[in-house]
């Protein structure tokens, strides 16, 4: 680890502030992957703006037909919130396999979301769920939200203060975990608002995506056999030591129709 | 099982008390008056030149103590890492061994290879000056494929070519002539993946340098602290013997990776006595990655012949092992002698013969891991056996059982240079057999088809020799040392006991299973007895742990000199009850002769304040031993393996796992049963996930637990564990080894199991999800 300036402020306008006058700055969330990162001395920011000590960032609503998560809320209380495992327990059911029970005690949405790590599980959420997320400037939409490899429409020193997930009748999520990380090798969600489904991927390619093909076959016959001809093209796809791109395209099917099952047995 | 503290009793391991709380002392976690602390500068590149490189810059900031390069270190006369066995080609010739020096000097060869050392008053200004160093490297060409290295450029300057050795055991002509008329011939590729150890404990070393007294101590993760202390004196020259003490304090896991000679322990000793001062170096995880000796990593083809009947007539076996860039202190042992001799397997096969040709590439050097040479020679022999039975429409068990050496045969000279002393494998295999419902398994496969699974059953009758002996033997066959074991027993003025084993606990329990032998043999309560190890200083000699011998090698050398406490206590008794020494019994801890009784406490004092003592005897009661084994151990059993495949994604799900395990008599069963586990998880990490991977340039892969996959508790069913008993024929305690065994079986069963699954598809390790989709026609 390099030495760095290290700063706790107590609200979104003071980070915002301190980012602004830094001259190097990063903003430390649940620090899952920037604590490695800069132990492995990959990363020298000047300044760590530790984003723990703001209270307005944490913190879990429902209502008005939706669920509003704070940034800072870490991943164990999404999974173990009663209300969202109520409202949306195909959220809850997402949080609770993040990772393991350190990372999920550790780790922030808000973090993982601003991240766009292309394995990351929320990701598939925020996109499968048409999830806006705000920030301290602006809304953004879930559906252009991510851009590509760990990168995000989020502006230098935009910080995301909570994501809201419209709740949908029923929605599901199957995750093919990587073995050795436990991240996503792919994961899907699938979700049902009143008969408009909505496919959100993750794992698969450079960063979570809507799956419009296979959202289209479900549109049209929303059962686990509309998928049994789907071609899932794996241009562009991930292709790593963990799994080919081949088998990545290969495994959004069977995920696909896996949580199509799952949500349809709900 | 029995109640109590002696023999054969699930004792309570005392070492956890400060292992689970936090409490133990490991090397990182000892400190030095004026300690520094050193950081590595390792190569970027697989081969390389390695031209100026300048320091200059470094050794400006503030609290960078020295930077010592590979140059130094030559031109203050430090030695070779040695390889510790020679091993001879088929023609006679000694293998190639390419110099070693602890710090590259003209040419690194690995990535990861250390080639200076950087000295900070801080951790922080240490790494900080080890990005500073400028090194100007020429880039080389690369030998990464061991089945092409013995063509490629050779890349070691000076040498011929990139073949250490092409080695072989057994009667070729008689192999070939028995395969030539069998009545049917299975034939194999298979190879052996490469792991990296991964002890929950990076390795870690202190250089301590006392210019007053000239002393040197080396505080160091090791398994073996007096062969550390013997080679650093001997042919490394960094301090003679005499004023080197090495300590291996609590020791976090070894599995094999910390018996080796190291550059790093090595050049943190040497650079303390150049800079004065203590130096700490404790590796960082990427480092233990990097350059802990990896384990297997072998490529065979195999035939087996069988005859009408499918009995077994001959084992062809041609192996390219993977030696890594250099040979490593056992490297060169573990695919020939440790490999070769195990293929009779439990089996009466008459005609072996195995050659293997051993390569350089541009990789971390590979050696011994938990089992060494064992689980490579048990996958060779039961994937055939495996294989051979389904082409034959045979049920695998009984091909087996047909084929296992019986208890009548022992001692049983095999093809490859064994004399197995004893076992009963069909009692394992019939044990087995019934844990694991052989019978009910056609039912579990139609249910698993029923769920959308397909189901299969693999069995691993292993073998596998321990303790290595006799010590004339091993050496005739080239190692380097002796492998004898030794002991000392203590009685204190008060009736307690100090016990000095020359063996090594790095988690195997010695300090509760070594009590309870002493207390069992003496009749002393365990409470009294404490076991001391790993301190040269405090110890006369030892050779450590590994290769499952603490017990039957280290356990043995107690049982002698604990048979010389006896027979100086009679002395000591007869003298106090008027009578001679033939005239007293030992029992429970109680001389006695006739009516009159003495405790082992009671004489021990009298042996200390000789009032009234035997005038020809001296005082004190003290022994010590050493013990040459007569023979290897064979522990055997057999494990059986049954695994569920998704079609759809290739997953393989370990629903079931059997062992049973002949282990000789057992001290202490529950840390036998942890022993056993352990060494499963290991196996199916092998099986299933684990692969230490370079890319084309040279590059390690699986360079964290990000890409390198360790197995996890939940990845792992509840193993059913059993045993069955044989004693050893030729130590006191009739004890066999059980270190090693889960490692050595499982992967061979896992496989099977994989294989039956998919109709005897010659699945490769690790079986990956991806593999198995494609195995199952996934494209």
């Amino acid at each position: 680890m390099y030495q760095f300036n290290y700063a706790k402020p107590a609200t979104v306008a003071e980070a915002a502030t301190l980012y602004a006058n830094a001259e190097d700055p990063v903003f430390l969330s649940g620090g899952q992957t920037l604590i490695p990162t800069l132990r492995q001395r990959l990363a020298a920011p000047t300044d760590v703006i530790d984003l723990s000590g703001i209270g307005e960032l944490s913190g879990i609503a429902v209502g008005d037909g939706k669920v509003t998560v704070g940034a800072f809320t870490r991943h164990c209380a999404v999974a173990e919130s009663a209300e969202v495992q109520a409202a949306i327990p195909a959220l809850a059911d997402l949080a609770g396999r993040i990772g393991d029970a350190q990372v999920r005690n550790c780790g922030t949405i808000g973090g993982s979301v601003a991240n766009s790590d292309p394995a990351a599980d929320y990701p598939a959420a925020v996109v499968a769920l048409g999830a806006t997320v705000r920030t301290d400037k602006r809304s953004i939409s879930g559906d252009d939200f991510f851009r590509d490899l760990f990168e995000t429409a989020l502006e230098p020193g935009e910080i995301i203060t909570s994501i809201e997930f419209p709740i949908p009748d029923r929605a599901a999520y199957r995750k093919f975990p990587n073995p050795a990380s436990r991240y996503a090798v792919v994961g899907v969600m699938v979700a049902d608002f009143g008969g408009n489904v909505r496919v959100g991927v993750t794992g698969a390619g450079p960063c979570a995506f809507r799956a419009r093909t296979i959202e289209d076959m479900l549109n049209a016959n929303l059962s686990t056999s509309a998928l049994d001809g789907v071609e899932v093209p794996d241009a562009g796809f991930n292709n790593d030591l963990h799994a080919s791109a081949e088998y990545r395209a290969h495994l959004v099917k069977v995920m696909a129709r896996r949580a199509v099952s799952d949500l349809l047995g709900a | 099982m029995s109640e109590g503290t002696g023999i054969g009793a699930s004792v309570k391991r005392r070492e956890d008390v400060r292992f689970l709380t936090g409490s133990g002392t490991y090397t990182d976690d000892l400190n030095q008056p004026g300690q520094t602390y050193g950081v590595f500068l390792r190569s970027p590149h697989a081969r390389a030149r390695i031209g100026a490189i300048d320091a200059s810059e470094a050794l400006a900031l503030d609290g960078v103590l020295a930077v010592y390069t590979g140059q130094d270190s030559a031109a203050d006369g430090l030695g070779d890492l040695p390889c510790g066995w020679l091993v001879k080609s088929k023609d006679g010739s000694d293998m190639v061994s390419a110099p070693r020096p602890p710090l590259a000097v003209t040419q690194v060869n690995y990535v990861g290879e250390p080639y200076g050392l950087v000295v900070g008053e801080t951790l922080a200004a240490a790494q900080q000056g080890a990005e500073l160093v400028m090194t100007d490297f020429t880039e080389l060409n690369p030998v990464v494929d061991p089945a092409s290295a013995a063509d490629s450029e050779t890349i070691h300057e000076g040498l011929d070519s990139n073949v250490v050795y092409d080695w072989g055991l057994g009667d070729e002509e008689a192999t070939d002539a028995a395969l030539a008329g069998a009545a049917h011939v299975t034939q194999l590729d298979l190879s052996n993946n490469r792991l990296i150890p991964n002890a929950i404990e990076p390795r870690a070393a202190i250089g301590v340098y006392e210019a007053a007294s000239g002393d040197y101590t080396l505080y160091a993760t090791t398994q073996n602290p007096h062969l550390e202390r013997l080679v650093l004196a001997a042919f490394v020259q960094v301090a003679p013997e005499h004023k080197l003490r090495v300590v291996a304090p609590d020791v976090g896991g070894g599995f094999g990776s910390k018996i080796f000679i190291y550059p790093e322990e090595t050049i943190v000793l040497w650079a303390a006595g150049k800079l004065g001062r203590p130096i700490k170096w404790t590796a960082h995880r990427y480092e233990s990655f990097l350059a802990d000796a990896h384990g297997r990593d072998h490529i065979t083809h195999a035939q087996l012949g069988l005859d009408r009947d499918g009995r077994f007539v001959a084992l062809k076996v041609s192996t390219t092992a993977n030696i890594g860039a250099y040979l490593s202190t056992f490297g060169s042992s573990v695919p020939t002698f440790l490999y070769g001799t195990l293929l009779a397997g439990q089996y009466k096969t008459p005609n072996i013969y195995v050659e293997t040709l051993g390569v350089y590439t541009n990789t971390c050097p590979v050696d011994a891991y938990r089992g060494a040479g064992r689980p490579e020679a048990t996958f060779v022999v039961e994937r055939m056996v495996e294989t051979a039975a389904r082409e034959l429409g045979r049920d695998p068990a009984e091909l087996r059982r047909l084929n296992m050496i019986q208890p009548e045969d022992f001692p049983y000279e095999t093809p490859v240079a064994l004399v197995y002393d004893t076992g009963d494998y069909e009692a394992s295999l019939d044990k087995a057999l019934e844990l694991a419902d052989y019978g009910g398994f056609e039912a579990r496969r139609r249910e698993s088809a029923a769920a959308g699974k397909r189901r299969g059953v693999g069995f691993a009758c292993y073998i596998e020799a321990c303790g290595i002996a006799p010590s004339q033997l091993a050496i005739s066959l080239g190692a380097g040392v002796g492998l004898y074991e030794s002991g000392e027993i203590r009685i204190n003025p008060t009736g307690s006991v100090s016990v000095f084993t020359g063996a090594h606990s790095h988690g195997q329990g010695h300090e509760t299973t070594f009590a309870q032998v002493v207390s069992d043999k003496l009749g002393i309560p365990f409470d009294d007895i404490e076991i001391v190890h790993g301190d040269s200083g405090r110890m006369e000699f030892g050779l450590g742990t590994y290769g499952s011998r603490s017990l039957a090698v280290g356990g043995s050398a107690l049982i002698v000199a604990a048979d010389k406490i006896i027979a100086k206590g009679k002395k000591i008794a007869a003298h106090m009850m008027e009578t001679t020494d033939d005239n007293v019994d030992f029992e429970d801890g109680t001389f006695s002769s006739g009516n009159q009784q003495a405790t082992i406490q009671e004489v021990a004092f009298a042996s200390y304040v000789p009032a009234d003592y035997p005038e020809d005897l001296e005082p004190g009661l003290s022994e010590k031993a050493f013990y040459d084994p007569k023979n290897f151990t064979y522990p055997a059993g057999t494990h059986i393996a049954e695994v569920e495949v998704d079609e759809e994604t290739g997953e393989v799900d370990l629903v079931s796992f059997v062992a049973v395990d002949d282990f000789g008599e057992i001290i202490n069963p529950m840390i036998v049963d942890g022993q056993v586990h352990g060494g499963l998880a290991q196996g199916a990490g092998q099986a299933l996930m684990e692969h230490g991977r370079y890319d084309d340039y040279g590059q390690l892969q699986t360079g964290s637990y990000m890409d390198y996959c360790m197995p996890r508790a939940d990845d792992l069913p509840d193993f059913v564990v059993d045993t069955t008993v044989t004693a050893c024929t030729h130590n006191p305690l009739g004890v066999k080894g059980c270190g090693e065994a889960g490692a050595i079986g499982s992967p061979a069963a896992i496989i099977n199991a994989i294989s039956d699954a998919l109709d005897g598809h010659n699945i490769a390790m690790p079986a990956t999800s991806e593999q198995v989709w494609r195995a199952l026609g996934g494209k």
